[in-house]
């Protein structure tokens, strides 16, 4: 009995090119185009990184070749020349270091009061019904008309730049969250309690743990998001951070700065969104297979 | 003695703009202790609405089901439950599904081990502890589920066309392996399916529905002894009970289809 079911693989593999040498493999690169057609792993590494080789050199194509004032917009070499400036002249890693911080900070205060409120309002529809749609009307306010407000309230130091990370994300976090916690399968609902779970069992050991890659997914989402809402956080009343440095560098037209400026931030958050992506395969190997 | 005694049960579900459908008429039923009783009907006969029913995954509009003399008011470790879906956890291990319920009991870690142990060995799955649901075949998976809802030690095993998603040749080989472990364990089953063979051979009991609204139009015996072996499924007897079950099945799904 036991030897007859077959497992399954986990990734169903195109069935390898004939190797009869009156076959060649000219239908599967007639497929190449063809709608869903994955690509190799090469290809995929080569098309990325392609497109990232063009845009520079149109870019440099114009600046370099006088179309484009250089006040208006550096070359990609005024750029990296600015940019190694920034870090040997202007301490501009303490800006960095501002910004990854804020952006933590307020990410990390809006996941422990969202995630819970979250999962609440996923599992108990009276509790989705008490804040559901007060929560949805203040996800349309856009965090960025409260800086006033918020330096009224907290002044310019720290509290007012993590208060605007929170704003940005907390209500988004806990929609998509009770999104998720209150899409699970119903028929693993009616397994556990069959199996006897009551209902603190049933949220703690298996809608928490069904929901858990989602929320996991979530967080990765918003956590872009919230890179946004820093650097206009850091355009107002701020002394430090890298968008305190780009209002700096408009002022002095430094256009330069401002480019590398960007490239830093989209840097960082790409490598965060890798390491976070790395992490939530590692937790939850399960939901890949 | 009768475990389980369903007494005018009967179930009318209400559409979302009032309209009603009778999906059950009034059912009395009674299951001994150890009985092994199949459900058999035409799809979309309410056999299911009544396995969940008993299962206190659904209530009754009237009438009550009584286990051991207890009125059943909801779900409960009392009544183990396959269902014809694939309803592991997708984030446990195969040995960790079959825990569940001894973990929500609160059963020390040593028995756990132990019981989910016996229990695998019973389903044919060692070596496959520490793999995850998807990992495996339909017919792994619930032999996992069956594994999962015994380690419980129920007084009733309930299951809804548990081997319905598999193909034939697994589907056979599930039905002797779950008729073995009734063998050697007599538990309570009620059992729908609507498959006949699947219905005659596992059962001592087959209880015919008719075509919705559902009740329980005939009983019949079945008298094969046990051990069962699959070759029964080629004799007279087994040939006899299967045509008049074929009838009755032919007559309920003819008026379905008439609906």
């Amino acid at each position: 009995m036991s030897a007859t079911p077959v497992m399954h693989s986990s990734k169903p593999t195109l069935p390898a090119a004939p190797a009869a040498p009156a076959v060649p493999a000219a239908p599967r690169r007639a497929r190449a185009l063809a709608p869903l057609e994955p690509v190799s792993a090469r290809a995929r590494w080569l098309l990325g990184v392609g497109f990232f080789v063009v845009f520079v050199v149109v870019w440099a194509f114009f600046t370099l070749g006088g179309f484009v004032s250089p006040t208006f917009l550096a070359s990609p070499v005024t750029m990296v020349k600015e940019g190694v400036l920034l870090f040997t002249e202007y301490g501009f890693i303490h800006d960095i270091g501002m910004t990854v911080w804020r952006v933590f900070g307020g990410f990390v205060l809006a996941t422990i009061v969202a995630v819970p409120l979250g999962i609440a309002m996923g599992t108990w529809k009276s509790v989705e019904a008490f804040f559901e749609p007060f929560v949805s009307f203040c996800r349309y306010l856009p965090a960025s008309a409260f800086i006033p407000l918020l330096i009224l309230w907290a002044g310019i130091g720290e509290t007012q730049k993590l208060l605007v990370i929170f704003i940005g994300s907390v209500f988004q976090i806990t929609l998509m969250v009770a999104v998720t916690v209150g899409s699970a399968r119903r028929d693993l609902v009616e397994a556990a309690y069959t199996l006897g779970a009551n209902s603190r069992g049933i949220v703690a050991r298996v809608l928490i743990p069904g929901a858990a890659p989602g929320i996991a997914e979530t967080l990765r989402l918003v956590l872009g998001w919230a890179w946004t809402y820093v650097i206009v956080a850091e355009l107002i009343g701020s002394s430090s951070g890298i968008g305190h440095m780009i209002t700096d560098s408009q002022a002095l037209l430094n256009t330069g700065q401002i480019i590398f400026g960007s490239i830093v931030i989209g840097v960082i958050g790409l490598v965060s969104d890798f390491a976070v992506k790395a992490l939530n395969r590692r937790l939850f190997a399960w939901s890949t297979l | 003695m009768n475990q389980l005694s369903i007494r005018g049960v009967s179930r009318t579900f209400t559409g979302t703009r009032g309209q009603t459908t009778q999906a059950l008429l009034p059912i009395d039923f009674e299951v001994r202790e150890n009985d092994f009783v199949t459900i058999l009907g035409p799809s979309g006969c309410g056999k299911s609405t009544l396995l969940r029913i008993v299962a206190g995954l659904d209530y009754p509009t009237e009438g009550r089901v009584l286990l051991d003399g207890q009125t059943i008011e909801g779900p409960g470790a009392d009544r183990g439950v396959v269902f014809q879906s694939y309803t592991l956890f997708p984030w446990l291990t195969i040995a960790q599904n079959i825990r569940f319920g001894l973990r929500e009991r609160g059963m020390s870690e040593a028995d756990q081990k132990e019981r989910s142990d016996f229990f695998i060995a019973k389903v044919g799955l060692r070596g496959f502890e520490n793999h995850f649901p998807k990992q495996l075949s339909g017919g792994m998976q619930q032999r996992t589920a069956i594994a999962r809802a015994l380690a419980n030690d129920p007084k009733m095993l309930l299951l809804d066309e548990p081997f319905g998603a598999l193909d034939n040749q697994t589907r056979v080989l599930m039905q002797e392996l779950l008729l073995g472990i009734w063998e050697s364990a007599r538990k309570t089953v009620l059992f729908v399916t609507h498959d006949i063979d699947e219905a005659i051979f596992m059962a001592n009991r087959v209880a015919v529905f008719s075509a919705r609204p559902g009740r329980i139009k005939t009983e019949i015996p079945v008298d094969f002894g046990h051990p069962r072996h699959y070759t029964i499924k080629t004799s007279p007897e087994f040939m006899d009970i299967k045509a008049r079950l074929t009838e009755e099945i032919r007559a309920e799904s003819m008026a379905a289809a008439e609906h």
